[in-house]
Parts: C-alpha cells; sequence; structure tokens
C-alpha cells in the first residue's frame, strides 16, 4: 500500500526491506508497549493484505495477557492464521481453555466466540468442554456468546454437535430467560436447520412459537428480526391463530430500525395468507401503508431495499398504497437508483384520478440531466397512455410538447414511445404524424428510426409523401442496422401494397439490395419471402402483411403467482430486491451459476479444478495462484471455466439490476448468448418471429414460466423492465403480439426454444401470417 | 447475515478487513475494488457478483462494504452500516479515513462486538462505550464497572440503562425538532408536503423512572373526546410514527399512550410524520425568464407565513442559475446574496427573518453562448432555515409524567423548532 503521512502511531507505514524481521524481533521484546506496538502493526499489515503468517509462534506466545486489547488483538490475529498454521495452534489452546474459566464474563465470552472461529480439527477437540461450560453459564452475556458457537461448531462438523448434545441444549436456551440468549439461540437453529439433512434441528410448533412470541417484545431491535425471520417458518393451525400473531408481531411496524418494520411486513403478508377474514386482510392492509412510506425517508440504501419490496407487495396487493402516489414523486437529488425505482411504483399506481398529477411530474422530470432517467420517464408517459384509455390524448400532448423540446434523446425515445401508443390505439392519432416525420433528421438510434418508419408504412395511405420518406431512409439502407433494415423492409412492402402505383420502383430496389448485397440472414431471408408472396399472389400478400393486429397491453404485473409466493417470503432480503428466487444467484444450489459451472468445469477440465479446489492448502494455493489467478479471486465461482472467467466481461454482474446485462447463462443453454441478432436465425427467419413462434416468450403468457429458473433468467422483460438500469432496452414492449417485438428487446432471441411453454398457438400464427 | 465487513478509502484501498465467516476469503476484496470503485457506472447500492453480493454505503470518503454469500436480510445489512458509521461519529467525532486509520484497533474490536458470526450482536453506542474503551476515546460515562454487571446490561432487557443513575436535580428536556418537505411546482402548487418530526429527549433523572408523555395526537384526543364530551381542537394527525426501543410498543398500540424507561441521558425518542394541514413557514415566488439566448432575469419573493413575534435564524436560498452564466447581478432588500460560480447558483444569506415579512432578490445573469443547444433543465430553488418555538404540523407536548419509587419532583423543559429538510420550489 502506498506510503501514508500520519504524525501519530504509524502502523500503516511503508513496508521496509525486512519489516518483520524487525517486527519479530519487538514481538519478542521485554517490554509490553513495545511487544504490543508490534502486536498492532502486524495487524495492520494484515489488513493490506500482507502475509504475516511467518510470525505466528511469536505472536501466540502474547496471548496470556491480562490486557484485554491486546488478547483482543492476538485473537483476531489467530482467527485469520490459525488455518495456515494448523500445529502451532495447539499452543494456543490451554489459554483459550483456561480464558473460559475467567472470573470476567467479557474475557469468558471473547474466549469461546474465538475458538468458535478457529477451524482447526485440533481446536474442536479442545472446544466441546468449555462450550458445554459456557452454554450453562450464569451469564447471559456468555451464554448468548456460545448459543452462537453452536452454529459455529456445527458449521465444521454437525455430527459432533449432536454427538455432544449440544442441538439439545440449545433447543433449551429457547426457553431462557433472557432475551437475547433466546434471539441467539433461534438465530443458530435456524441456520442449522437450513443445512441440516434430517431438518428436525429447529422445528418451528406452537410452543416454540409463543416463546419467541414472547422474547419478541423485550429484544434488541436485532433480535427482533431474528425471531421474526424464524416465526415465517411457522405454518399457523388455523385463521383465528395467524390473526393473532399477526396482531402480536403489528406493533414492530412503529420499530425506528426499517429492517425490523420490513421483517415485520413479511410475517404479516406470510400470515395473510392463512387469514380468512377479508375485512381483517383489509385492516392489516391499511395498517401496513402508513410504515411503508416512513422507509421513504430512511437512507437511499434502505429507500431502495424498501422501494424494491413496495414494488412487489403492490404486484401482490393492488389496493396497498392507493392514495398515496404523492410521497413517490422524485426528490431532486435523490440518487439515480431510488429515481428509477420510484418511477416504476408510481406507474404501478397510476389510475384515472391522479394521471394528471403523474403527468406533470413526469414531464418534469423528463427536463432533469441524468439521460437514463429522462428516457425511462418519457417510456412511464407511453405506458400511462396505454394503461388508462381516457389519458391517451393527454400522454400524446405531453409526449408531443417534449419532442418539441428538440432534445435528441429526448425526441427518439418519444417517437419509439408514440409508436408503441399507434399500436394500441390504431388510427386515432394520425393527425399528429407530421409532427413526428419533421424530426425524421435528428433520428440517429435504430430504435428510433425503427419506429418511425414502421409507423411510416403502416400509415403509409395516410402519409402523402411516404415514398419520399422511404426513398429518404433508402439511401442509407447498407448501413443501416439490422433493426432497420428489417423495419424499411416491412414499410416499403406495406407502402407497395397500399400505392402500389408510386412504389413499384422503390420495393423492386429494396427487394433487390437487401437480397443481393446483405449478409444479415434475418435481412435477406425475409426479403426473399416477400419477394416470392409478393409474385405469386399480391391478394395473399395483401392479406398477410396488412392484416389486422391484436392491441398491445402493458403488463405491470410480470412475476407469476408461484413466484410471487415465493419472494413474499423472501421480503426484504435479496431475492426480494432482484425479484428473483434465491436459488437463481446464491452458490451451491442445484442451478445456481456456481453449481452449473463448476459442474461444467468438472467435467471438461478436471485436472485444472483439482488445482484450484486444492488452494486451499497452501502447498498448492502458488500454483493454483498462477494458473488461474482470475478464478481465485472471484472465490472459485466461476471455477476455472476459461470462457466466462477469462473472454470480454469476464465478471459480469450476474444479477446487478443495474446494468441489467443478460445474465451469464449457464453453459446448458450454450449458443444462445453469442448475439442478440444472430442467434436465433438458426431456428427461423428472423428473431421476432423465431420468438413468437416459440410460444409468443414468457411475457404475454403473463409470465407464466418464470417459477422454472433458467426462464427467469432469462426472460429479460421481467427483468429488464423492474430492475434494469439498461435504457432503451425497456420492457414496456414485453407483451406485445405482432412482429414488431423485435424492435423493443431482442432479448426473448435469447431464449432457448425448449424451454419455452407452449401454447397460445394462435397467437403465433398470427404473427408468423402477419410477417409476410 | 454478513460473511465479511471491509471498509475501504477512495481509492479502493483496504482499511479493514474483518471476516466473519468462511465461505470467502480475503482477496475478495479486490473484485470489489476493480468492479466497483474504479467502475463509475455503478449505480446501485447492491451487486451480485458470482454468488457474492456486495451491500456498499459511502460515507465521508469512505466505503462501507458488508459481503454475503447467503439471501441475507438486505434491509438489516444496510441498517448494520449505517449503524457501523454511527458508532464510528461517536467514538471519534469523525467517521473518515483519519479516523479509521488512527483507531484501526478499536475499530477491529467494536467490530467484532457488533456481529458475532455474521449475526447483529449489540450496536447501541451507549452500552458499547462501557467495555469498549481505549486512552483515545473517554466517554463521561466509561467508568470502570464491575464486568457482569455491563454483562447484564449488554443483553437485558433495560439494555439501555443502568439501574444505579443518580442526579440531585431531577431534570428532563425535550426537544421537538421538525423538518419540512416541500415540493413547489412552477405554478405554485403544493405537490408533496410534509413533516418529518423528531422528539429527541435528554433526561437526567434518577433510579428506574418511568415515563409517560402526551402529544396532541388526534386519534387519542378524539378518543378522550368521546368518554368526557369534550370538542378538541388544534389535534394533530399522525400518519405514522416510530419509537426509540425503550418505548412501549405493545401499549402504545393497544391504547396509543407512549410509556417508557428512558436511557440516561441524550436519545431519539420518537420519530413522526404527518402530511394533513401543514403549516409552510416560507412561500416563495419566483419568476423567471429567460430573454432571448443571453439574459435571464430573476424575481424571487420570499414571504414568512408564521407570527411575526417569531424569527426564522440562518434562512439560505439556493437559487440556480444557467450552467453558460458569464456574470451574475443581483440586489436583495435583505441579508446577502452572491452567485457562486462553482455551484452555479446564487446563495442568498438572510440571517434573521421576522415573520410576516417579505423580501425580494432581483438579479440579472448574462449567458454566454454555446455551440450546441441544450435546454436548462432548471433545477429547483432548495431553501434551508430554522424557526424556533414553531411547529410546521402544529404538534404540542402536552404532558410529561415521570413516575419514579422515590417519589422526586423533576423539572421538564420543552423547546420546538422547524427547520427546513427538502425545501424545494419549482421554476
Amino acid at each position: 500500500m502506498a506510503d501514508f503521512k500520519l504524525p501519530k502511531p504509524k502502523f500503516f507505514v511503508t513496508n521496509k526491506k525486512g519489516e518483520n524481521a524487525e517486527l519479530l524481533a519487538d514481538l519478542n521484546s521485554e517490554y509490553r508497549e513495545r511487544r504490543k506496538d508490534a502486536v498492532k502493526r502486524v495487524i495492520a499489515n494484515m489488513t493490506v493484505g500482507k502475509d504475516v503468517s511467518s510470525l505466528f509462534p511469536q505472536v501466540v506466545k502474547n496471548m496470556q495477557t491480562e490486557d484485554l486489547e491486546m488478547k483482543k488483538l492476538v485473537y483476531l490475529y489467530l482467527m485469520n492464521y490459525a488455518k495456515s498454521n494448523p500445529d502451532l495452534v495447539i499452543l494456543a489452546v490451554n489459554t483459550f481453555v483456561k480464558d473460559t474459566d475467567h472470573v470476567n464474563p467479557l474475557i469468558r465470552a471473547l474466549a469461546i466466540r474465538t475458538m468458535g472461529c478457529i477451524r482447526v480439527d485440533k481446536i474442536l477437540d479442545h472446544l466441546c468442554e468449555p462450550l458445554r461450560k459456557c452454554l450453562g453459564d450464569d451469564n447471559p452475556y456468555v451464554r448468548k456468546t456460545a448459543a452462537l458457537c453452536v452454529a459455529k461448531l456445527w458449521d465444521l462438523d454437525p455430527e459432533r454437535a449432536i454427538e455432544n448434545g449440544f442441538v439439545t441444549s440449545l433447543q433449551e436456551l429457547v426457553s431462557d430467560t433472557n432475551p437475547m440468549v433466546v434471539a441467539n439461540a433461534v438465530t443458530a437453529l435456524a441456520e442449522m436447520q437450513e443445512s441440516s439433512e434430517t431438518k428436525d434441528v429447529f422445528v418451528v410448533n406452537v410452543s416454540v412459537m409463543n416463546k419467541m412470541l414472547n422474547a419478541l417484545n423485550e429484544c434488541t431491535e436485532w433480535g427482533q428480526i431474528a425471531i421474526l425471520t424464524s416465526l415465517a417458518e411457522y405454518k399457523p393451525l388455523d385463521s383465528k391463530e395467524a390473526e393473532t400473531i399477526c396482531e402480536r408481531v403489528m406493533p414492530r411496524l412503529a420499530h425506528a430500525n426499517g429492517s425490523v418494520v420490513l421483517s415485520a411486513v413479511r410475517i404479516i403478508l406470510i400470515m395473510m395468507r392463512y387469514i380468512r377474514s377479508d375485512e381483517f386482510n383489509k385492516q392489516l392492509v391499511k395498517k401496513m401503508s402508513p410504515p411503508l412510506v416512513t422507509l421513504l425517508a430512511s437512507a437511499p440504501e434502505v429507500q431502495y431495499v424498501a422501494l424494491r419490496n413496495i414494488n412487489l407487495i403492490l404486484q401482490k396487493r393492488p389496493d396497498i398504497l392507493q392514495n398515496d402516489i404523492r410521497v413517490f414523486f422524485c426528490k431532486y437529488n435523490d440518487p439515480p437508483y431510488v429515481k428509477l425505482e420510484k418511477l416504476e411504483i408510481m406507474i404501478k399506481l397510476c389510475n384515472d384520478r391522479n394521471i394528471d398529477q403523474l403527468l406533470s411530474e413526469l414531464k418534469e422530470y423528463a427536463s432533469e440531466v441524468d439521460v437514463d432517467f429522462v428516457r425511462r420517464s418519457v417510456r412511464a408517459i407511453g405506458r400511462c397512455a396505454i394503461m388508462i384509455d381516457d389519458a391517451s390524448e393527454r400522454c400524446v400532448n405531453v409526449l408531443l410538447d417534449l419532442i418539441n423540446t428538440k432534445v435528441n434523446y429526448v425526441v427518439q425515445e418519444a417517437i419509439s414511445v408514440i409508436k408503441d401508443i399507434f399500436r394500441k390505439y390504431p388510427k386515432r392519432y394520425e393527425a399528429i404524424i407530421p409532427t413526428l416525420c419533421q424530426n425524421l433528421d435528428s433520428l440517429d438510434e435504430p430504435e428510433a428510426r425503427g419506429s418511425l418508419i414502421w409507423i411510416i408504412g403502416e400509415y403509409a395511405e395516410r402519409i402523402d409523401n411516404a415514398d419520399e420518406l422511404i426513398e429518404n431512409f433508402m439511401e442509407t439502407f447498407l448501413e443501416e442496422n439490422a433493426q432497420v433494415q428489417l423495419q424499411l423492409l416491412t414499410a416499403t412492402v406495406k407502402l407497395f401494397l397500399k400505392k402500389p402505383s408510386q412504389s413499384q420502383e422503390i420495393v423492386h430496389r429494396v427487394l433487390q439490395t437487401a437480397t443481393q448485397d446483405i449478409d444479415n440472414p434475418d435481412t435477406r431471408d425475409r426479403a426473399y419471402v416477400y419477394w416470392r408472396l409478393l409474385s405469386t399472389d399480391p391478394q395473399a400478400a395483401k392479406a398477410v402483411v396488412l392484416s389486422e393486429k391484436p392491441p398491445i397491453s402493458v403488463e405491470t404485473r410480470t412475476i407469476s403467482p408461484g413466484l410471487m409466493d415465493e419472494l413474499i417470503t423472501n421480503i426484504s432480503t435479496l431475492a426480494s430486491v432482484y425479484h428473483k428466487p434465491p436459488s437463481a444467484f446464491l452458490g451451491n444450489k442445484a442451478y445456481s451459476p456456481d453449481a452449473i459451472q463448476k459442474a461444467a468445469a468438472a467435467d471438461a477440465q478436471d485436472e485444472e479444478l483439482h488445482a484450484v479446489d486444492g488452494a486451499e492448502s497452501p502447498a498448492a494455493a502458488k500454483e493454483a495462484a498462477v494458473k488461474n489467478a482470475m478464478a481465485d479471486l472471484l472465490d472459485l465461482d466461476f471455477g476455472s471455466e476459461p470462457t466466462s472467467a477469462t473472454s470480454g466481461g469476464s465478471f459480469a454482474p450476474v444479477m446487478s439490476p443495474i446494468t441489467s446485462s443478460a445474465p451469464a447463462l449457464p453453459p446448458t443453454s450454450t449458443g444462445s448468448s453469442t448475439g442478440p441478432n444472430y442467434s436465433s436465425d438458426l431456428f427461423d427467419f428472423s428473431s421476432d418471429t423465431s420468438s413468437s413462434i416459440f410460444g409468443s416468450t414468457g411475457a404475454s403468457s403473463g409470465a407464466g414460466s418464470s417459477s422454472n429458473n433458467f426462464n427467469s433468467n432469462n426472460s429479460n422483460n421481467s427483468f429488464g423492465s423492474l430492475g434494469g438500469f439498461g435504457g432503451s432496452s425497456g420492457g414496456m414492449m414485453a407483451s406485445n403480439n405482432d412482429p414488431f417485438a423485435g424492435l423493443g428487446g431482442s432479448a426473448p432471441a435469447q431464449q432457448p426454444p425448449a424451454q419455452k411453454p407452449a401454447g397460445q398457438q394462435s397467437g403465433a400464427m398470427n404473427d408468423l401470417l402477419d410477417l409476410f | 447475515m454478513i460473511s465479511a465487513l471491509f471498509i475501504y478509502n477512495q481509492k479502493g484501498e483496504v482499511l479493514i478487513s474483518r471476516l466473519y465467516r468462511q465461505d470467502l476469503k480475503r482477496s475478495i476484496a479486490d473484485i470489489f475494488r476493480v468492479q466497483v470503485i474504479s467502475n463509475t457506472e455503478v449505480r446501485s447500492p447492491i451487486i451480485t457478483l458470482g454468488s457474492t453480493s456486495f451491500f456498499h454505503v459511502r460515507h465521508e470518503n469512505l466505503y462501507i462494504v458488508a459481503l454475503t454469500k447467503w439471501n441475507a436480510n438486505a434491509a438489516l445489512i444496510f441498517e448494520i452500516c449505517y449503524r457501523v458509521i454511527n458508532v464510528g461519529r461517536s467514538y471519534f467525532g469523525k467517521f473518515d479515513e483519519e479516523a479509521v486509520k488512527s483507531n484501526f484497533v478499536l475499530i477491529y474490536e467494536l467490530l467484532d462486538e457488533v456481529l458475532d458470526f455474521g449475526y447483529p450482536q449489540n450496536s447501541d453506542t451507549d452500552t458499547l462505550k462501557m467495555y469498549i474503551t481505549t486512552e483515545g476515546v473517554k466517554s463521561e460515562r466509561a467508568i470502570k464497572e464491575d464486568s457482569s454487571k455491563i454483562t447484564i446490561q449488554a443483553t437485558g432487557a433495560i439494555s439501555w440503562r443502568r439501574s444505579d443513575v443518580k442526579y440531585r436535580k431531577n431534570e428532563a428536556f425535550i426537544d421537538v425538532i421538525e423538518s419540512v418537505n416541500l415540493l413547489l411546482s412552477t405554478q405554485g402548487n403544493v405537490l408533496r408536503s410534509d413533516v418529518a418530526g423528531q422528539i429527541m429527549m435528554r433526561a437526567y433523572l434518577s433510579g428506574t423512572p418511568e415515563c409517560k408523555f402526551g402529544l396532541n395526537d388526534k386519534v387519542l384526543l378524539e378518543k378522550d373526546a368521546v368518554n368526557r364530551n369534550r370538542r378538541t381542537s388544534n389535534a394533530v394527525e399522525i400518519d405514522d410514527c416510530q419509537f426509540h426501543q425503550c418505548v412501549k410498543l405493545g401499549k402504545f398500540d393497544s391504547d396509543r399512550t407512549i410509556s417508557f424507561i428512558p436511557p440516561d441521558g441524550e436519545f431519539e425518542l420518537m420519530r413522526y410524520r404527518t402530511s394533513e394541514n401543514i403549516n409552510l413557514p416560507f412561500r416563495v415566488h419566483p419568476v423567471v425568464t429567460e430573454i432571448g439566448k443571453s439574459k435571464v432575469e430573476y424575481r424571487i419573493v420570499v414571504k414568512a407565513n408564521f407570527s411575526s413575534k417569531l424569527y426564522a435564524n440562518n434562512v439560505v436560498l439556493n437559487i440556480p442559475t444557467p450552467l453558460n452564466a458569464a456574470s451574475v447581478n443581483c440586489s436583495v432588500n435583505a441579508g446577502k446574496a452572491k452567485y457562486v460560480p462553482a455551484e452555479n447558483a446564487m446563495v442568498w444569506k438572510i440571517p434573521r427573518f421576522q415573520g410576516q415579512s417579505e423580501y425580494m432578490l432581483t438579479a440579472e445573469a448574462t449567458l454566454t453562448t454555446m455551440t450546441h443547444k441544450k435546454a436548462w433543465s432548471r433545477p429547483p430553488i432548495s431553501m434551508d432555515f430554522q424557526v424556533l418555538m414553531f411547529t410546521s404540523s402544529g404538534l404540542l407536548v402536552r404532558f410529561l409524567k415521570v413516575f419514579e419509587k422515590s417519589n422526586y419532583q423533576s423539572v421538564k423543559w420543552v423547546r420546538y423548532m422547524t427547520k427546513a429538510g427538502n425545501y424545494q420550489v419549482r421554476f
């Protein structure tokens, strides 16, 4: 680490040559102060990441001292380096055991706490006796520390914990008189239960539940969370009992700690499943609203968690927070992640009573500086228009105002959005087409260009100079993005079918260019299809290309009921923030990225995996470090799978809601992640058709399949619209039924067909027909 | 639960690394530096890389980062991060790189106490100060106490109070502090207004006093009124409130009485939120006109809405100017105003503002011409102030009763203050 200029104690000072030797001398010094300073410097080095394990014996020698601070430092050192010096740890055991008998309860607790953290077999042999003593200690502070120590032991050696009767003692501690001991015992048992094979370590029955509820009132805030978390495991016998639990938990909603409030909300929502009385449930929902709003006054990070959860709860209980849309209005200085979440929630709360308010607010946001946020706001206006029929005209007016600001990205976004409004309300707002066409020159993003071209094609009969406009685009046909090329192709055919006299020459030219000069198989194949269709039977072509299209709708509820239940059970946790089942992002579960990566790695590169695995032992560490430094950094997460660990975007945030980059796909779905445009032409003519032919994707069928891990991982729409910060790949296009889908988000292309649910056959056919 | 906790400086150097679980290695610290600190595009406070999730909070020039490999309670983790900051602030005055570097030993001790095996244990500063001390930190109450007493307090039901407190004069001070949040639209309509209140108490009371505390809470008063057939006036409707852990929540839930055994010394008794009938202390009427492309004219009038017997202190208005402003001339009829180019704003300070009075700022900003035309986003005018003996919500303390075994007399004091929270006016 670079040199720091510190006036006072220079613990973080630069490493001079032979610093370890100097430390060694100091550690052996006869002066206490000097030794203490040396230990502090050792800890400082350890923090910075330097290897000071060679000083082990000398540091441990300083353990036997009455100086509590010194003792803690040595313990800290021990926890870090015991594993690298397993043989020498035995030196420390004596002092540990002695300390667990010390008159001072703080030292007894400290000793037992530290011993549990030293994961060396030799220590375990000596741990059991003192642990038993501490579990029965008079002092609650020692008991609560010992309770957690049982979980530490379990983590290493469950057999031993059972044999020594620690599990039983822990179960007894649930009835302890001290609430904090109860809380820690519950915490430890819950963790052990999760990893136990027999699942009988901690069964929350009526008597346990009552004990926990009794301790709840007196616990510290953290203890309350622990108890509330375990309470979720309880299955009430009847509606009455669930009501009682809710009543006991309700006061927690007034707690100052936001995580206590969310944990209480979680229990109440879980219990509501068992409650039959609608009246009571309504009451509960009413009582939960104010505390949820209050969470918006907490720190921005806590707010973010709260907002993600509110988003979730709103989908489950749409009646909550109905009159509170104003509290979600963004403050100018809210961090971006909070603003985007608030935006999502506002859209969910939008109805015909508050739409005017919301629109003026969204218009305000559209003039802010943050480009991403501005785009989302513009998109939100479109979603409102599609959701609320009566308000669509006002929305369109606002969008027109925005287009008149001439701010480039606002104009582009607004045009993409207006295209969706056209698709929802065909033929209603044709009058604005000229205004849109005026902005033709400023459009440089494929999506906006594609949108305008689609509009031109769709309304070709009403645009006098449609052929000129298309002609205009034709000049740059070859340079365009594939998305735009496809649109231009379709639009030209539409134009031809509507006004055959003016455009015969253009359509001929387009088809010729597309079939001869373009390499992209999507474009080329579609051009061939059109060509043949037109040359065989123009009437059939008309029926197909100009057919009536089903209107689109906005899906605000993107989570399937099954997943929703799982997420409600996980309120306030990471899963609720990501809106994903925990198995999707956790290690050591069957379908997690780790597990799959590891399995693949195990198959392919058995040897290398061994090397990395072996990194646990110091001998193999170096070899592994050299061989696979990257993988080691990631803590074996992406194992030694070279494709994901070293190729571009190696550490792509798998789940991060910021980038919303497609989650790193597990190898089982290979081939689909190479690129959204190319992947699916293997299956069909173009990316968009392929996705609709194979069952209209998760979104339009109500995301019915997302309880399946892979599907929820891949179907970008639930993620894109809810969690994604990815700007233009918004999810409002999610549930459309015509080939234009490809424009909105190319995400569906990533779905391997095998995982698509069948169904929506008719819709798929419709799309297929429409295409030609 | 939390697998590890790291503290980084702004450069991404690790200042504190404490692993609580063995499911990850210290080298994971580098991942965060590479992926978050040196990546300016990351904007979310939660990031999952591989199967490790990183939660981070920024404070001063530090990153406080908690890691987990579990489906952990996200709200809890952030609360803990903030609690660590609070503990640090209370121990060192300021919790920044300097403080962390010169007190790292103490911080390790504290982290050891705050979390065990990744589960939060005790984050109450007062309790921690009883048994974690160094020469550097001398709390007035850090007396060498019998350790068994300390441990009982650290785990007990009333973990926040020692049993043997004695004062010659028993006093309690109550401060009602309200932050009023406002968002005015361009047309002058109230888009949002609410009050976040805080009741701070300083209790210097002997023994184990039971306190009862009463406000002009509408729900409570209406219930009383029905019972006693009296009419209520001036009652405040509280949307939601939260209490210090000493308040018996069950009792509040059943009959809305606030009763508690206070900690010794200063603490936050409750927080509340109201959004009905808010008296806005200031109205701002901005008229801002863009004249052509080279000039912007401001005419901003501020009026104090509270009684003329009261005064507001430290009134500051922050009035944004266009990014391409070359010079700004402003004149005011009270206080001082000047243009601060670094903030792209005019700052108008009025040290003392009498109730019912009205002041005005006129200004003219000259703009430089810009090559690309980009509309000025017009950030809102924001305002800061403090008004003593005034509550925006109309909240009043009706009583504070103290019951103790020895039946001593106690003296109670109440102060009120309203300050600006997010007080913003669009123009």
